[in-house]
């Protein structure tokens, strides 16, 4: 074993080193579980976006003759709901929806929650003192209660939703960015380079960012699946999307009286929901694993 | 005597320590409490002291990398802490630090090379030539550049971290270099190393050195002149060899006798001091090292012993002293 090491040693080190993305980039093509959802999660990705070329039916379209056909039903691969309309094509045009109001507030959070995480902690003092109490109001409240309360002040409709789960995640995001700057700020490379006469806008954007974004966007990725069943959740309250758009929360909520005609038909929305959460949330396990720094 | 190179006057840095609901100053660390010296151009001046005596903060006090409470620094008969923003900047390529930790003080996202070039990009100089001196600095701290400068610090081991922190200290072609526990945290075989190098890079470059270590084999080693400190307090200061050879403070005394001798024959003949320094948020009156203390008189406690003259360059802080006629040669 010894003599092994002694003997690949040499010819490691006369490869070139790999970049530290390269190295996350070849760690993460190697963890199975990752791959695995985030080819789930491109399927459900590229399906959404290329909804309107590949659902069958016009999702808002139904036929009174054809409510709640089962899954298998000729035309109806996936049945219809309860309005006859074609299910395989709503869960299409749904996934817009949900990606979209799952992963926007989540963005926003991430860039407005670093850049006010990072001010707090680098900064510190007042600034820190009025950032972090501000975001401590928000978290008073429970991440649903706060969605459905400012949902509900809002009025329903996407943009709205997207506004409403935006104030639920900055916070998380501040604190977790507060943190993470505090800590990096305390070690020995940042003195070394103001000691170097670095001024504050070099030594956060050499030294702090590198350090600190990375964790951001691993706890950022945990927040998409919370972001997802949050949308579908207000949604299916009535406060998000509204009808008759396709939306998965929206179609669970429509459905869900039909559970005792059709069982299957009205799992389908939840079903899409559990996967694609599930799929991030594997991806950003696997993000976490493939960016850890190993000594 | 030539002009130092270094002064330091009365540095004095208490830190609050908060508490309660409102965040209230409840009480004050006292770090470093009046610390006075100065140090010549090539000098090699040590510090020594136990953990927690104040030795780390006096580095960063000495860089301005934290403000003073009270106390004058000066760098080349210049006020460091009068000195603006600019200025300052200009000063810092003067006088930089050696990190303790091999592992926090490099930053883990950035290669060997751009951890040495950082500085120089700072300072102005072209993306090229900083990495090609980055480089060439490698190379005469002891690693091969190309095997080593695209590399990360994870990759490297702790004295080859080392020889990087020191890369990037002299990238700039400073005249002084503060080292706080250079070696503390390496193999002995590899402190050797780390100090042999430091020892030849300084003559090189004639570099002058405050070498900070609670090691008194290492302070020995390299130091001309040596300073002890006792919680945040100077209590003696002399020649390396004075010193060693006839310490005056009971607390270098206990110091010396409890340093491990490479001499079997010099057997430990002076109890060496037991039990832990006291809480430096509420040191002893007076003489701060009384309460550990051999031969402690009762004005001891009375007020703090003024440093007095013992022998050349040789100075005391203890009323043991007091009474013995200045023998200045």
């Amino acid at each position: 074993m010894a003599l092994a090491t002694a003997l690949m040693e040499p010819a490691e080190l006369a490869t070139a080193p790999m970049s530290y993305w390269r190295t996350v980039a070849w760690r993460l093509a190697r963890d199975r579980a990752t791959l695995v959802a985030g080819g789930v999660l491109t399927v459900i990705v590229l399906s959404a976006v290329l909804a309107p070329w590949l659902a069958p039916y016009d999702p808002a379209a139904g036929s009174i003759r054809l409510r709640l056909a089962a899954v298998g039903a000729p035309g109806h691969v996936l049945g219809t709901d309860e309005q006859g309309r074609d299910m395989l094509s709503r869960l299409l045009w749904g996934g817009r929806m949900t990606l979209v109001a799952g992963l926007t507030p989540v963005l926003v959070a991430f860039v407005l929650g670093s850049a006010l995480g990072v001010i707090a902690g680098y900064v510190g003092g007042l600034s820190n003192t009025l950032i972090m109490r501000t975001m401590d109001i928000f978290y008073a409240f429970p991440a649903v209660l706060l969605a459905i309360a400012i949902s509900g002040a809002l009025g329903p409709g996407l943009p709205n939703t997207l506004i409403s789960l935006s104030i639920v995640f900055v916070p998380r995001v501040v604190r977790v960015a507060e943190s993470a700057t505090v800590q990096v700020k305390g070690l020995e490379y940042i003195a070394a380079a103001r000691a170097s006469g670095a001024g504050v806008r070099a030594i956060v954007r050499h030294h702090l960012l590198a350090n600190v974004l990375g964790p951001i966007l691993v706890f950022s990725s945990t927040q998409v699946s919370l972001a997802i069943i949050l949308a579908a959740g207000l949604s299916f309250l009535g406060l998000g999307v509204t009808p008759p758009a396709a939306e998965w929360g929206l179609m669970l909520n429509t459905l869900r009286q039909s559970i005792y005609v059709n069982a299957l038909v009205p799992a389908l929305p939840g079903l899409a929901i559990f996967v694609t959460s599930m799929a991030f949330n594997l991806l950003s396990d696997g993000l976490r694993d493939a960016m850890e720094i190993r000594g | 005597m030539t002009a130092p190179l270094l002064e330091a006057r009365g540095l004095r840095k208490h830190f609050p320590l908060r508490g309660g609901v409102l965040q209230r100053t409840r009480a004050w660390v006292r770090a470093v409490d009046g610390v006075s010296f100065e140090v010549a151009p090539g000098e090699t001046l040590g510090i020594v002291g136990e953990s927690g005596c104040g030795k780390s903060t006096l580095a960063r006090l000495l860089l301005r990398l934290i403000e003073p409470d009270a106390g004058v620094v000066r760098f080349g008969g210049e006020d460091v802490l009068a000195a603006s923003a600019s200025r300052m900047k200009r000063l810092r390529r003067d006088m930089q630090l050696v990190f303790q930790d091999p592992y926090a003080s490099l930053n883990p996202r950035l290669t060997i090379e751009d951890t040495v070039a950082f500085s120089l990009l700072v300072h102005g100089v072209p993306r090229g030539e900083a990495a090609e001196r980055a480089r060439a600095l490698l190379g005469r701290v002891g690693l091969d550049p190309r095997l080593h400068g695209r590399r990360y610090a994870h990759e490297l081991s702790g004295g080859q971290r080392q020889r990087v922190n020191i890369a990037r200290a002299l990238v700039l072609d400073p005249k002084l270099l503060v080292l706080d526990e250079p070696v503390s945290a390496l193999d002995k075989s590899v402190q050797a190393q780390v100090l042999n190098l430091l020892q030849d890079l300084k003559a090189e470059r004639a570099l002058t050195y405050v070498l900070i270590s609670h090691d008194l084999n290492v302070i020995e080693y390299v130091s001309e002149r040596v300073l002890v400190m006792y919680l945040g307090e100077v209590v003696e200061t002399g020649t390396a060899e004075a010193l060693s050879q006839s310490p005056k403070h009971p607390y270098t005394q206990a110091l010396f006798a409890s340093a491990p001798s490479m001499d079997p024959d010099h057997r430990m003949d002076r109890l060496p001091i037991t039990g832990d320094p006291p809480n430096p948020i509420d040191p002893p009156s007076g003489c701060r090292f009384r309460t550990r203390c051999p031969s402690a008189m009762p004005r001891c406690a009375e007020a703090p012993p003024p440093r007095v003259p013992v022998g050349a360059a040789h100075e005391v802080a203890c009323y043991l002293y007091e009474a013995e006629p200045a023998r200045v040669a």
